[in-house]
């Protein structure tokens, strides 16, 4: 198991080691009795008339009487436990979590979001409000040993309270098709100070960095680069690489200047004029892009040459 | 062993009638199973080919042979062509097939002309997947889900009817089965003389009948969903997925022992004869059987603990859950009460019921793990999954399914295959299976999801390994295919009793004729009667 890194994993682990030791030890009596009896009841020459006792009621209540009550123990530790998985403390901060393919968007009460990095304070419990805009996805946090499937046109809920700093991974874990392996996140738990200066500079670049080195931790921070390389390798999207000033062609056969114009547009509107060769899957950024951070990735598009 | 050298019979159902269309048009029970074997061992070829390949591309992070949409379309493919072409139709319509009627002593199965006309449906329903893969595959995964399935730009449409029509090819099988049970049984076979996998057959027929239907129902709706949109499943209309989910695991969980009760069937024939002993709980093992029919309808919901439906629900789903694992566990118990103070030979078909022991287990024991609701919260959908279903399917069915074959091999063809040989196969593919599957455990419990193309880099050594396992498992079923090929042509003549066994199949000749019995056969004895007869080895 992955280190414990919320307050629900130690119970889970505790449970997930009793099964584990209860097997070990059953299976030892399986496969030493199977060899045992290989290497003992041999056959030794031509075949002969053997033992004809086909049953043994003592023997048959022992061998189903204690599976059932050891099952009963698991199934009422497993039981607590899911409760305690799924009920969220009152006092709980909330985050809003919007899972679409292939990324993950969070916004947070402040007015401020992040895109496949989720930022929270430790020890306090959160509480995600999570919904889908296309298909089934699922999030889980493998070091605090939650998930829960988002399923469109719901909300669904998980809380957790983590128990101590730093970054741990965050997966998808329902098949959601070509980019289903990249919908892979960050959970970061910071201090409380360190989340509170977080939220505080969330909303700008931090003072002495150019527009275009804010526009390049945008393009990871916002999942730019899960589709679009800057290497010069076709993905899900047209490269970065040389995209400013390129003439390219669209679905429709018409060609364009790539400017800051159409990049602006194809940020707000993804689907409008798609470059030949490319799905139009793209989902729009209206909403989570603040003008700004806008203008820096334009501004990181322009080095990318 | 006997010494005296056993002969081929002059006239047996392979040789009489000749010609081709005298087998495509064959009402004769061994001639079908036999055509089944013949596809779904192809089935079985190509989506281990399929499983190769999608472990190769693992073996990195990075790109192997294929990019994402290809892998995905990949492991769609080798999941549907093994559940719907191989596991499902494997052990019952073949071997089944094949074997049951003569092992009750009957002339064929009730309905021949029924019998045939399941095996066309699945020649079609094969054809309509065929016909997806070449008009571009489906990505969905076996499982369908939508609104994913629903939105998806591929082959969904085609690989689904293709599913349905071989609903059907199941359903008349399972249909032909309790009739053949309940009416063909040589006189003095009462139903407690009857051999457990006929049991076992029996009870896979019921789930066959009564849960396929619901799987055609949900791929009819999940086609008018695609094809007309009436939003029951499509949430942009109103509909809900999770419904489908509901739908769909109220087929595929019965249809999980629709793929292992036969499988149940064979270990249970298997360890009788070569521990040369009266089966240990013969009602036990009977009745467990019937139990886990019935109770695999009520926990379908356990594949949807983390999906949103109430905890309630999943606590209820989880409780009933726990009761399909107590009937299995007591058959093993029965079993290992068999073997003890029998008389133990380690032929071939043991080899493979000893390693259906050993990882049916481990599959068992991980599905206690899963079972369990906190702990499966972070098990679920990782590779913790998929190696507990392959312990299963694999180690349970399919090794199951290898001792039967080779137990059945010498009735069917009339001739022994190299024992040697088959030793070293089913070492490689017992240790090449653990290396592969084992290792996923590990992954899984360390929260590596399914279905992922690229991984991340801390996963990559386990990833390694299980591929390599995979290579260990192509060579041990590369090492059988050549001998039991081989034993077709060139084995040494069986005999009509090669492992001294008491059940009536034995009785007659290796190939048997045509009628299957020269005289009607009568139940002398019991299916395991090693406390009072024996039956002289005749290889």
């Amino acid at each position: 198991m992955p280190s414990q890194a919320s307050t629900v994993a130690p119970d889970v682990d505790a449970l997930y080691y009793f099964i584990y030791w209860l097997s070990v030890i059953f299976f030892a009596i399986v496969v030493g009795a199977t060899f045992f009896f290989v290497v003992k009841y041999r056959r030794r020459g031509e075949a002969t008339t053997t033992s004809g006792v086909d049953h043994n009621l003592t023997l048959e209540i022992i061998w189903t009487a204690i599976p059932t009550i050891l099952v009963m123990i698991i199934f009422v530790w497993g039981f607590k436990g899911f409760v305690r998985l799924y009920v969220v403390p009152a006092h709980a901060m909330q985050v809003n979590v919007t899972a679409q393919k292939w990324f993950w968007t969070f916004d947070y009460p402040e007015g401020v979001n992040a895109v496949n990095e989720l930022i929270v304070p430790v020890d306090k419990p959160v509480k995600l409000l999570m919904s889908s805009k296309d298909v089934i996805h699922s999030f889980f946090v493998p070091n605090f040993r939650i998930k829960q499937d988002i399923v469109p046109n719901r909300y669904q809920i998980i809380w957790f309270e983590a128990t101590q700093t730093g970054t741990f991974n965050l997966f998808c874990t329902q098949y959601c098709g070509k980019g289903h392996s990249e919908m892979v996140g960050k959970v970061i738990v910071k201090t409380q100070k360190e989340y509170q200066d977080w939220i505080d500079q969330a909303s700008g670049p931090v003072a002495g960095e150019t527009m275009a080195d804010y526009g390049k931790k945008l393009y990871t921070s916002r999942a730019c680069n899960t589709c679009h390389s800057i290497d010069g390798t076709p993905n899900t999207g047209p490269t970065f690489k040389g995209a400013y000033g390129r003439t390219e062609t669209l679905a429709d056969g018409t060609t364009i200047v790539v400017d800051e114009n159409y990049i602006r547009e194809s940020l707000l509107e993804p689907t409008k004029k798609v470059v030949s060769g490319f799905q139009p899957v793209m989902p729009t950024y209206q909403g989570i892009l603040k003008q700004q951070q806008i203008d820096a990735l334009i501004e990181f598009l322009k080095t990318v040459q | 062993m006997s010494e005296t050298a056993q002969t081929m019979p002059t006239r047996s159902y392979l040789n009489h009638p000749k010609g081709l269309w005298t087998w495509l048009s064959t009402l004769d029970h061994k001639r079908i199973g036999l055509m089944y074997l013949y596809l779904i061992m192809t089935a079985f070829f190509a989506g281990g080919m399929l499983a190769l390949l999608v472990r190769f591309e693992l073996l990195t992070p990075g790109r192997e042979l294929m990019g994402a949409d290809m892998y995905n379309k990949m492991f769609t493919l080798h999941g549907a062509i093994m559940i719907f072409l191989f596991i499902i139709p494997s052990i019952p319509a073949a071997l089944g097939n094949i074997i049951m009627p003569l092992m009750i002593g009957a002339r064929d199965v009730a309905f021949p002309k029924l019998n045939l006309t399941s095996w066309y449906l699945y020649v079609i329903g094969a054809l309509f997947m065929l016909f997806s893969i070449i008009t571009g595959a489906v990505d969905t995964g076996w499982t369908f889900y939508t609104p994913y399935s629903t939105s998806t730009s591929t082959a969904v449409i085609s690989t689904a009817f293709g599913v349905f029509i071989l609903g059907f090819s199941s359903i008349f099988t399972g249909l032909n089965f309790i009739v053949t049970i309940h009416k063909l049984r040589a006189p003095g076979m009462t139903w407690f003389k009857m051999p457990l996998f006929v049991w076992a057959l029996y009870a896979t027929a019921i789930l066959q009948v009564l849960a396929t239907p619901v799987l055609g129902i949900t791929l009819v709706l999940l086609m008018a969903e695609r094809f007309a949109g009436i939003g029951i499943f499509d949430p942009a209309m109103g509909g809900d997925p999770v419904l489908f989910q509901h739908f769909f695991w109220f087929y595929s969980h019965p249809a999980v022992y629709i793929m292992i009760l036969p499988g149940m069937g064979i270990i249970s024939e298997i360890i009788a004869i070569f521990s040369h002993k009266k089966i240990f709980g013969y009602r036990a093992i009977a009745y467990s059987s019937l139990g886990i029919a019935f109770v695999s309808f009520l926990v379908w919901g356990h594949h949807m603990f983390v999906s949103g439906q109430s905890e309630l629900a999943a606590g209820i789903f989880s409780f009933l859950t726990f009761f399909v694992g107590i009937p299995s566990g007591i058959k093993i118990f029965n079993w290992l009460a068999t073997m003890y103070k029998g008389q133990i030979l380690l032929k071939a078909p043991m080899l493979y019921a000893i390693s259906f022991l050993i990882l049916f287990s481990i599959g068992g024991f991980t599905g206690i793990v899963l079972g369990t609701l906190s702990v499966d919260v972070h098990l679920h959908d990782t590779y913790f999954v998929v190696s507990h279903f392959h312990y299963v399917m694999m180690g349970g069915t399919v090794m199951a399914l290898l001792g039967g074959l080779h137990l059945w091999w010498p009735k069917i063809w009339g001739r022994m295959y190299n024992e040697r040989l088959a030793a070293i196969a089913a070492v490689f593919v017992f240790v090449g299976f653990n290396v592969t599957f084992f290792t996923q455990f590990f992954l899984g419990t360390q929260g590596m999801p399914r279905r992922y193309y690229t991984y991340l880099e801390q996963y990559q050594p386990l990833h390694a390994m299980s591929t390599h396992g995979s290579w260990l498992m192509a060579i041990g079923f590369f090492i059988m295919g050549f001998y039991l090929i081989h034993a077709i042509f060139k084995g040494k003549p069986a005999g009509p009793n090669p492992w001294g066994a008491l059940t009536l199949e034995w009785t007659t000749a290796s190939p048997p004729p045509t009628e299957n019995f020269d005289k009607q056969p009568l139940a002398e004895h019991g299916p395991y009667d090693y406390d009072k007869v024996v039956a002289k080895p005749t290889a």
